[in-house]
């Protein structure tokens, strides 16, 4: 069957921010389905939140919607642009749920658009837990005994049937959100009244415990012709207990026999048949009792998922793309596999490679929660590797989280705690599981524990014997085959080097003097078979290199590495940027990257692409194979810049800004230095090496103090303190320092305003891109702060200030590309307080807001162009500020509600996962867009409840006035109560948690506020203010904590009922 | 760990660690790109005379068992993996595999480049070597190549094939208590099956299908055979070049007609033999199990488990009785047979999987709808 004809226009949702369970890899689906569908010469019609994505780029699709993902800004769309179709399948959770949606809304029905993907009788076998149990049962596919439940009471009469533990799972909610593992009656009533809260349908699905068996996912294809193949096989390195997101997991399945896979592939068509995923890609999961072999189904996703992006990587088989053109009816035989090309996509990849995923966490960002993995997600992002054994694949794995663990320093481990740390699964158990063998514990005693199927284990056993017979010998007495077994397995120089007590780099001069050295194979879905026309490698130890790299000019991209707090999709859509711009300006483009979720790593979107952690081992064999006339470190984030000058002294080109100049902004010394020759204010610093010295420092600033370590991105371990203790405690405690990384201690300026800006620069003209104003204060970190184009609240001369500020510091700093700027503004005098000549988190959102192709410029300016180029794709401009046609406010999203007791308190370290952003024709509606998108809509009418600290009763006064205005209700504590009644304003008070009850946290729960803004004191955060807001964000009340952000509420909520619902699309904005 | 050579007639030799028997075998190298199922490709008789090469790098991991045998041992010549497991994990196992193989005489060589060993196969094609883990000597090696005798023109199916005839009547098993194989049909049909070197799964699907098998010698005469009283007669699998089995081909001939008749493998080329075409050597022939195959008589594509160096050639068919019922969509070989007339089909792949997909099981109840409609 060739595609449809009587499909002409394709809705295709996107999956909206980053959030924990739903990050980048539907990016990634998104844009290969959009891509596929517009070279079938369908018009794509897309809609997403996410700004910072690949897919909302207006040349990705014909209408591009940074609109939230709601039924009723979904229902505006579909009336104004009439799609024949909507493409259920590749936006994730929350795409399928929104479809799932429009069509119970009947909106489908009415404006005729027809569901391709899978259909809403599919969608709901596969999402419903008991009508998928049904089916399975039906297909004769056992499922573990399980109930629905939808009380309390329900739970304690399972539990009596089948005992504990039980699995908990709520329906309909993402990542596992709200679900876990429940040992005893105490556990159930917490996990299954969170659960109950969670999921939109008020249910919970409890299940009989298949705790310790091996775990394993199939990602399956299906077409309308009833073609099904198998993509991918996944073996979860951890067994059933923790969540596919947060588990180690390996492919293909490495302890099965043939009978035994066949058998789960059997099921897993047999499944997808049932369920009536028509096409498209699925995926299955499955448990296998190790002792016997019993095989039960855990749940199946009728859409494209993490896994398939993984399963995409890992083989080379781009599962969304495929499955986009399956949607519009093409049959999977008339298809080509375009890593062959001779032959058909319809077959089953076969590898010859092992790969390995592990999961990236982040729970010192997130003190207080528990960093126990079980059945809800908590890691933030993830990282692949490939490697001839899982062994080496492993290793890369592992140097690709860039934990910075082992490399430089041993870790505190602690023999007493190896069996606890081996029972409980935590993101420490990998490293506890090397340590338990450099302790001498066996493989049958780990396996005891951990109930890890011993084949890997033996791999790590073998991998720490293997590192104990190195380290008896030298660089000196080392033989090559010695030498070539040790890279082989994985074995970094740096780890040669640290067994050795050497220089890496002598290691890496030695042994390629002994002729070891990397070479490149590639990833080409057959195992040799056939030959492969694109080039997607990894790096092994092998005999026979097949790079084959071209002689053409080329530059190579170093990529950002997992996805991390401060350091997502952003950059990954600078990188991409980058690779389209190089190929443009006729330049081979290089792609390196380790991140399995990313556009960067499909091998479509740069000329080459080599999966290789980014460390300077791997990237200086990619320079010394490929020898690329540039590479570009400013677009990575923190990840490539680190590299930047090892990689300049061993020889390899930078293009683009000078590594040394980069380093500059962050050298306090030579910054301020630079900063009082351009005669430009930043507030009083120092740096610190001591706590004594940053005691010192502090008290001749005052306080309070920003104190923080050099070299993060995102903030880390950043913190305001308001006295010595503090500083004491925090470098006692929070933070790494050293002669070469400082602590830098600020004066840090309270209530502020603060200005991000991204400038362009080829070292002569600068233009500024866009000044964006912060709606939170100075000292919440700018990634957590919602900020504004263009600015509202900043004067001209400030602005101009801004201006002048940024075109010297561009120049002084010889800019070649993008930089970033941040600026605080106090009683209208501006300070610098930070400079990054690299590309930041912001650029993806002014690209949107004034749309101009940044990054593309940028990178044309790297290869030697100059701004006045450009001039007709930036607004006619080569300098000033480029402008914006409407209001665009963008939103962080937190993961709070994945992190139970942690206080959601925004501060100077950045939380935030994701973003949003809203369109308006004024600020307020642009800003209540945005915080609908973030999940935390305003709500139109009720109760607003107002508690803040002294100094701000009387802005609060003016939100409340404004407020009341606007028909809503007050509460109030009794300090804010006593203020606004004294304003004469009527307003009820209530209780602080610690003054009686029914307090503030007893009326939320009740569902009698509908929104809080609560300030804190300044100096701590105190029990009763962190109990509402966690209460806030169980229960689903936008807490608002700052005063600028209560005013820009106000005006939010003016416009949601002044307002219609209008949407524009991005290429209407920018006609 | 011994060292251990693959020489290969070519010249190229590729050094790597011994394992399993301390011995010398010479044979044709091919490569076989199935991930799992070692042991089934260990243990068909279909790999007599040659040294196979496995893709997937990590070997051995799951051991051996005795349901997986595909026939009473091994029949490989060699193995040549990049990494033998050295432990083994799995519910089912009895045996770790390489200790499996040393009990068959079989050399492993592991810890080579067998990537680079794929390509240049793929390129250059397949050709004959030399497995050793006893010898050192590279040159001696190669010359030991060269002089082994060529898989084209070799008559191996008779070799491996039953010196007597055996009754056959055990199904399949399932692996695990949640394997679903459906009811064991009654034992309706009498099968005489002729060995070219078959594979326990044939044999233990035609029984779960609702057959009783008689296995017969290569030899067997038409006449013997239609003595029996069968109700169809299955052409196994089976090694080596098709062309040198002109005699087999004679007798099947006469049962065209006679009998319904299904053939896999060998057991098609066999019968393209016999319906008058001619078959050819691939270049490095189909072993794996992902094999993508048109059924062009529903349009429907199955996945498939192949191993074969040899093919019928399609022009060779042009004015005969059969029409070409499946074709491989990876290069549009020739990969199914049926008789325009007579009760008869064959498929070049192996429906009966192990290792491999079960997409293509069908066939069986093919095979038992022509029985049944040539009894009435």
């Amino acid at each position: 069957m060739p595609k449809r004809t009587d499909l002409h226009r394709i809705l295709i949702i996107g999956s909206g921010p980053i959030i924990i369970g739903q990050a980048c890899e539907f990016d990634y689906s998104g844009t290969q389905a959009c891509k596929a569908l517009k070279d079938e010469g369908y018009e794509v019609i897309l809609v997403n939140s996410n700004p910072a994505t690949i897919m909302t780029d207006p040349n990705l699709a014909d209408r591009t919607y940074v609109e939230p993902l709601s039924v009723e800004y979904l229902t505006e769309i579909i009336r104004k642009e009439r799609p024949d179709a909507l493409l259920s399948t590749v936006g994730g959770q929350t795409g399928l749920n929104l479809s799932v949606a429009l069509a119970e809304a009947g909106v489908l029905d009415e404006y005729g658009v027809e569901l391709i993907g899978a259909k809403i009788e599919s969608i709901k076998k596969a999402e419903d837990r008991l009508l998928f149990k049904d089916a399975m049962r039906k297909i004769g596919l056992e499922t573990p005994t399980s109930s629905l439940l939808t009380s309390l009471q329900g739970g304690y009469d399972f539990a009596a049937k089948v005992g504990f533990p039980l699995i908990l799972r709520p329906s309909f909610t993402m990542g596992g959100s709200g679900g876990g593992i429940a040992y005893n009656s105490e556990d159930l009533e917490e996990i299954l009244t969170r659960g109950l809260q969670l999921s939109p349908v008020h249910e919970v699905l409890a299940e009989e415990s298949v705790l310790g068996w091996k775990e394993f996912e199939l990602e399956v294809m299906r077409d309308l012709a009833d073609n099904v193949i198998i993509v991918c096989s996944i073996e979860n390195f951890d067994p059933m207990g923790v969540h596919t997101g947060d588990s180690i997991t390996v492919a293909p399945v490495q302890t099965l026999t043939d009978r035994e896979y066949q058998m789960m592939r059997d099921g897993a068509l047999r499944c997808l048949r049932e369920i009536g995923v028509d096409t498209g890609g699925s995926n299955v999961q499955f448990a296998i009792n190790p002792d016997d072999g019993r095989m039960v189904v855990v749940e199946m996703n009728p859409r494209v998922s993490r896994s398939s992006a993984l399963a995409s990587k890992a083989t080379g088989f781009p599962i969304a793309k495929i499955a986009a053109k399956l949607a519009v009816g093409y049959r999977l035989d008339e298809i080509p596999n375009d890593i062959t090309r001779l032959t058909p996509a319809c077959f089953e990849p076969t590898i010859d490679y092992v790969v390995a995923k592990i999961p990236r966490w982040q729970f010192e960002k997130f003190p207080g929660a528990d960093p126990t993995l079980g059945t809800q997600m908590k890691s933030v992002g993830e990282v692949m590797s490939i490697g001839r054994n899982f062994k080496a694949a492993l290793a890369k794995a592992i140097r690709s989280q860039e934990t910075g663990k082992s490399a430089t320093k041993v870790d505190p481990f602690d023999v007493e705690l190896i069996p606890n740390k081996l029972i409980t699964p935590t993101p420490d158990r990998l490293p506890y599981l090397f340590f338990a063998f450099e302790q001498g514990w066996t493989v049958a005693q780990v396996h005891e524990l951990t109930k890890i199927d011993p084949w890997f284990l033996q791999q790590l056993f073998e991998t720490v014997q293997l590192h104990d017979s190195l380290a008896k010998k030298s660089l000196a007495t080392i033989t090559p085959a010695e030498m070539r077994d040790a890279k082989r397995y994985g074995v970094a120089d740096t780890t040669l080097a640290r067994l050795w007590d050497e220089d890496p780099l002598r290691i890496r001069d030695r042994r390629k003097q002994m002729g070891i050295r990397a070479i490149f194979n590639r990833v080409d879905t057959c195992a040799a078979e056939f030959e492969s026309f694109t080039p997607y490698l990894y790096s092994s130890y092998e005999s026979e290199c097949e790079a084959d790299p071209s002689d053409r000019k080329k530059v190579m991209i170093l990529g950002a590495g997992p996805n991390r707090i401060g350091q997502g999709i952003e950059f990954d859509y600078c990188c991409c940027h980058a690779s389209f711009a190089l190929q443009e300006f006729d330049h081979e483009s290089i792609m390196v990257n380790c991140n399995p979720e990313t556009v960067s790593t499909d091998y479509d979107t740069s000329d080459r692409l080599y999966f290789e952690p980014l460390t300077l081992e791997e990237v200086l064999n990619i320079y010394d194979t490929e020898k690329p006339d540039g590479v570009i470190v400013q677009f990575g984030g923190q990840t490539p810049l680190n590299l930047a000058l090892p990689l300049k002294r061993a020889g390899v080109p930078i293009i683009g800004t000078a590594p040394e100049n980069i380093d500059l902004a962050e050298d306090r010394k030579l910054f301020g230095k630079l900063l009082d020759d351009l005669k430009i204010p930043s507030p009083p610093n120092g740096t610190a090496t001591t706590v004594e010295e940053a005691c010192a420092v502090a008290n001749v600033l005052g306080y309070p103090v920003l104190v923080r370590p050099s070299y993060v991105l995102g903030g880390r371990a950043m913190t305001i303190a308001y006295d010595e203790d503090t500083v004491r405690r925090y470098m006692r405690e929070a933070v790494t320092f050293s002669q070469e990384r400082p602590v830098l201690v600020d004066r840090f300026l309270e209530d502020a305003i603060e200005v991000d800006v991204d400038c362009l620069s080829d070292g002569d003209d600068v233009l500024i891109c866009g000044i964006m104003e912060h709606i939170e204060e100075a000292g919440i970190h700018s990634g957590d702060s919602s900020c504004v184009l263009p600015p509202f609240g900043i004067g001209v001369a400030e602005l101009k200030t801004i201006e002048e500020y940024s075109v010297k510091l561009a120049r002084a700093l010889n800019v070649i590309g993008l930089m970033n700027v941040q600026y605080a503004i106090k009683e209208g005098k501006v300070y610098v307080i930070e400079v990054n000549p690299r590309a930041s988190r912001t650029v993806p959102f002014v690209a949107k807001a004034t749309g101009v192709p940044i990054p593309k410029i940028a990178v044309g300016l790297m290869v030697g162009r100059k701004l006045k180029e450009f001039a007709s794709l930036m607004q006619g401009k080569t300098s000033g500020v480029l402008s914006v046609p409407q209001f665009f406010v963008k939103s962080p999203v937190f993961p709070f509600n994945k992190f139970q007791g942690v206080d959601p308190v925004l501060g100077p370290e950045m939380r935030s996962t994701g973003e949003v952003m809203g369109v308006g024709e004024n600020f307020g509606e642009a800003f209540a867009k945005a915080q609908l998108s973030a999940g935390s809509p305003l709500p139109a009418e009720g109760t607003v409840f107002i508690s803040v600290s002294e100094r701000h009763k009387n802005e609060a006064v003016d939100v409340a006035k404004r407020f009341a205005e606007l028909g809503y209700s007050l509460a109030a504590t009794r300090g804010t109560a006593t203020a606004l009644k004294n304003a004469g304003l009527a307003c009820t008070t209530v209780f602080k948690v610690n003054e009686g009850r029914p307090n503030a946290v007893d009326l939320l729960k009740a569902g009698r506020l509908q929104l809080a803004i609560y300030t804190t004191t300044g100096v701590h955060s105190f029990g009763d203010e962190k109990a509402l807001r966690r209460a806030a964000i169980t229960y689903r009340v936008p807490c608002i904590t700052t005063m600028s952000a209560a005013r820009a509420a106000v005006q939010a909520a003016a416009s949601r009922r002044r307002d219609p619902i209008r949407v524009w699309s991005l290429q209407e904005i920018h006609s | 760990m011994n060292p251990a050579l693959l020489a290969l007639e070519d010249g190229t030799v590729f050094e790597g660690r011994a394992f399993g028997a301390q011995t010398e075998r010479s044979g044709e190298v091919v490569f076989n790109t199935s991930i799992t199922g070692y042991q089934e490709i260990f243990s068909d008789p279909s790999y007599s005379g040659q040294i196979v090469v496995l893709t997937y790098p990590q070997i051995g991991n799951y051991g051996a068992n005795e349901g997986d045998m595909e026939s009473a041992k091994p029949y490989i010549e060699g193995l040549v993996v990049r990494d033998f497991s050295p432990i083994v994990s799995n519910w089912r196992s009895e045996s770790p595999a390489d200790q499996f193989l040393a009990g068959a005489n079989v050399p492993i060589i592991d810890s080579i480049d067998t990537r680079k060993l794929v390509r240049h196969l793929r390129t250059r094609g397949v050709m004959r070597g030399v497995l050793s883990t006893i010898s050192t000597n590279a040159a001696e090696l190669v010359e030991k190549a060269k002089a082994s005798p060529s898989m084209a023109g070799l008559d191996l199916a008779t070799r491996v094939s039953t010196p007597e005839s055996y009754r056959w009547t055990n199904p399949v098993e399932p692996v695990s208590p949640s394997e679903r194989l459906g009811k064991l049909r009654p034992a309706d049909y009498h099968v005489v099956a002729f060995d070219f070197g078959i594979k326990r799964n044939i044999l233990r699907r035609l029984v779960t299908s609702g057959c009783h098998v008689t296995v017969v010698p290569a030899s067997t005469s038409a006449e013997d055979v239609l003595a029996l009283r069968p109700d169809g007669v299955f052409l196994s699998n089976g090694p080596g070049d098709p062309e040198p089995l002109q005699a087999q081909a004679a007798q099947v001939r006469q049962l065209i007609g006679e009998t319904p008749i299904f053939g896999i493998c060998l057991g098609h080329q066999v019968l393209g033999l016999a319906l008058g075409g001619r078959t050819y050597k691939l270049k490095f022939g189909h072993r794996g199990g992902n094999h993508p195959v048109l059924n062009k008589r529903n349009g429907k594509v199955e996945i498939t488990a192949q191993n074969h160096g040899f093919a019928v050639d399609p022009d060779s068919l042009a004015d005969s009785a059969v029409e070409i019922t499946h074709i491989n969509l990876n290069d549009q070989t020739v990969e199914g047979l049926r008789h325009k007339s007579a009760p008869l089909f064959c498929v070049q792949y192996h429906p009966e999987a192990a290792p491999g997909p079960h997409d293509s099981l069908y066939l069986f109840d093919e095979f038992i709808d022509l029985m049944k409609e040539a009894k009435r």
